[in-house]
């Protein structure tokens, strides 16, 4: 055996497991969903189904419909944008300025409210919203909810990226006559752009598809697309036109993903 | 290779809900238990009763809990041969039954049958060639309680949960069907098929500037009064006796002048039921005077399907001075079954009117 196929079986034993579970518990369903939304009638309700497309006709037609995907996508922009505000700052400091003890301290500090179930969470806050804040069942309150639930992600991210980068490189730049936010802006931040594209990709995805905390925390405001969607499930009991708007969704977002592909290569490129 | 995983990752943030929802697992059925589905905190998983229950049989019951019918609906449908008891309203039996979700039961194992009142008991919404597909157990209505701390005097309209004065203060369910149909009762119309669909949603919309936020539970509805967000808030009797009773809130049902949606409930037993005769064992103690007397003086009830049961309750108690009152009754609309394609349209309009309060 040569170290050419050893690699390939080592490959293959590390990520195998990790591929069949996400074809298991991810792409079957997906698969059964997908089928679903071709349907005339949810297969369970005991009625005959027929192929049809007009649940995927219905996104484009009724304005309840894209107009929420809309509101859907603006929300994720509000959100995303401001995890980056405050999250990208915190990740410098505990990349640069914060040593030892104290940066697992506040790596802690960021960590656990992921141990906590998100539901709890959300309650939590309708407390803090409610009184003194006066901001419960608001838009911004479904910001406030969403920017604390994916806050850690924007922070793991771009610490990752940054922490990464060898401090030589920035005293170079000092030492050739940048200032500090020279040495900042062509230095440090194209260095650790891959951090903060995953970080968007990380957070404005699912937020897209969050319905829990807008109907906790948004009252009136609550209506998005995720929850119109839980609301074919759960409510109208249509899984058809749920998975069609899911599906429809999903491209639309991979569309844009796809849009910004070739920012994210050349960012890759530059590193 | 990174948007191969993002894509990945989108479609499971996506579908998170309906695989959540579809792919749940239940522990296996132990022998000597009993597997319940029902609303929580809708009598059968009183703990006082579960504990009298077990000293009876020796059965042991766990719950398992939906928030709307349609999830209740999912649930038996996807979880064949999990469940036991099924709470139902009446609307969906005859749904399940021609689905083949639940069995006929023997009546004969039903001791307390005789006491039920005979309208609800052999209602066609239960009773098909026959066989009871569910026991007649609790009915109810669906109309609004208020703050009697912070509106004073009684209103005896519909009117009030559109009345300025109480603008931002009042409370609502997320639900389409129950949306229309109090919309319906509030502009005089049938409101299991109102002639003026368009009066109907014209009203909703009007409720823009009346609503604080949705409640979904019986819970939430409970944090909220209490937490003074509602002054007024649509509900439903046996809840608003719970909230009275139980959690000590200072708030009055009102069946007002226009009317109010009437309901009852059936329990069933699931077509591939564990425990058959267990199964027939409690849904005779849910109907029996010796639970319901004290389900409802302890903690508050709908109104029982079993006459005796509701003749035992003190003379001021809701279920006996109000629902037990024929004039009351007279103005009741009874719930009707909604076909798939008026579900659609129905959840349309609602998410249509929502659209417009976020606006």
């Amino acid at each position: 055996m040569n170290a050419a196929q050893h690699r390939t079986i080592a490959i293959v034993g590390l990520t195998a497991p990790a591929y069949l579970w996400l074809a298991l518990t991810v792409l079957l369903p997906l698969c059964a969903m997908l089928y679903f939304s071709f349907l005339t009638f949810s297969p369970m309700g005991g009625h005959e189904s027929e192929f049809t497309l007009k649940h995927y006709a219905s996104f484009f037609e009724k304005r309840i419909y894209w107009y929420n995907a809309w509101r859907s996508i603006e929300l994720a922009m509000y959100v995303t944008t401001l995890c980056l505000v405050v999250g990208y700052p915190a990740a410098l400091g505990l990349a640069k300025y914060v040593k030892g003890r104290w940066r697992e301290a506040i790596f802690l500090l960021i960590i656990l409210p992921f141990w906590s179930n998100a539901l709890v969470r959300t309650f939590s806050w309708t407390m803090v919203l409610r009184e003194p804040l006066n901001l419960l069942f608001t838009y911004p309150a479904i910001i406030i909810g969403l920017v604390h639930a994916y806050l850690p992600y924007a922070i793991l991210t771009c610490y990752i990226s940054l922490q990464a980068i060898d401090d030589a490189l920035i005293e170079a730049a000092r030492s050739l006559g940048a200032t500090q936010a020279q040495a900042f802006r062509r230095v440090t931040l194209p260095l650790s752009m891959p951090g903060v594209l995953a970080a968007i990709f990380l957070i404005f995805v699912p937020v897209i598809g969050s319905f829990m905390e807008p109907r906790i925390l948004g009252g009136k405001d609550a209506i998005m697309l995720g929850p119109i969607i839980e609301g074919q499930f759960n409510a109208a009991f249509n899984w058809p036109l749920g998975a069609a708007l899911s599906f429809t969704m999903l491209t639309i977002v991979l569309l844009i993903i796809l849009a910004a592909s070739p920012l994210l290569r050349r960012q890759l490129a530059r590193t | 290779m990174s948007q191969f995983l993002i894509s990945r990752r989108s479609a499971l943030a996506l579908m998170g809900g309906a695989a959540a929802l579809t792919f749940n697992r239940l522990p296996a059925h132990a022998a000597g238990q009993l597997k319940v589905l029902n609303w929580q905190g809708y009598g059968t998983d009183e703990k006082w009763a579960l504990e009298l229950f077990k000293q009876k049989t020796g059965l042991e019951v766990v719950h398992d809990y939906f928030t709307s019918e349609q999830e209740m609906l999912t649930k038996v449908r996807t979880s064949p041969g999990i469940y036991d008891v099924v709470l139902m309203n009446n609307i969906y039996v005859m749904e399940a039954a021609g689905e083949g979700l639940i069995q006929p039961i023997d009546t004969s194992k039903i001791t307390n049958f005789a006491d039920l009142t005979p309208s609800l008991r052999d209602s066609p919404r239960f009773v098909k060639d026959g066989k009871h597909y569910a026991i007649s157990w609790v009915w109810g209505l669906t109309s609004f309680a208020y703050n009697t701390k912070k509106i004073s005097g009684q209103p005896d309209s519909i009117e009030a949960l559109w009345d300025p004065s109480h603008a931002g203060k009042v409370g609502w369910r997320d639900d389409a069907l129950e949306s229309i149909q109090m919309a319906a009762l509030a502009t005089g119309q049938d409101m299991n098929a109102p002639a003026d669909m368009d009066k109907v949603k014209a009203k909703l919309q009007a409720l823009k500037s009346q609503i604080k936020t949705f409640w979904s539970s019986e819970d939430e509805w409970n944090k909220y009064m209490a937490a003074g967000d509602y002054d007024i808030a649509v509900y439903w009797s046996g809840s608003a006796a719970r909230s009275k009773k139980a959690m000590k809130l200072p708030v009055e049902f009102v069946v007002p002048k226009e009317g109010a949606i009437g309901w009852f409930d059936g329990l069933t037993i699931a077509a591939n039921a564990p425990n058959p005769d267990g199964a027939a064992q409690f849904i005779d103690f849910m109907v029996s005077p010796e639970f319901y007397v004290r389900w409802d003086n302890e903690v508050g009830a709908p109104a029982s399907a079993n006459a005796k049961a509701n003749a035992q309750l003190p003379e001021d108690a809701l279920n006996r001075k109000v629902l037990g009152d024929p004039e009351v009754v007279k103005r009741v609309q009874w719930m009707a079954p909604v076909s798939e394609e008026q579900r659609q349209k129905n959840q349309e309009i609602w998410d249509e009117v929502k659209t417009g309060f976020a606006q």
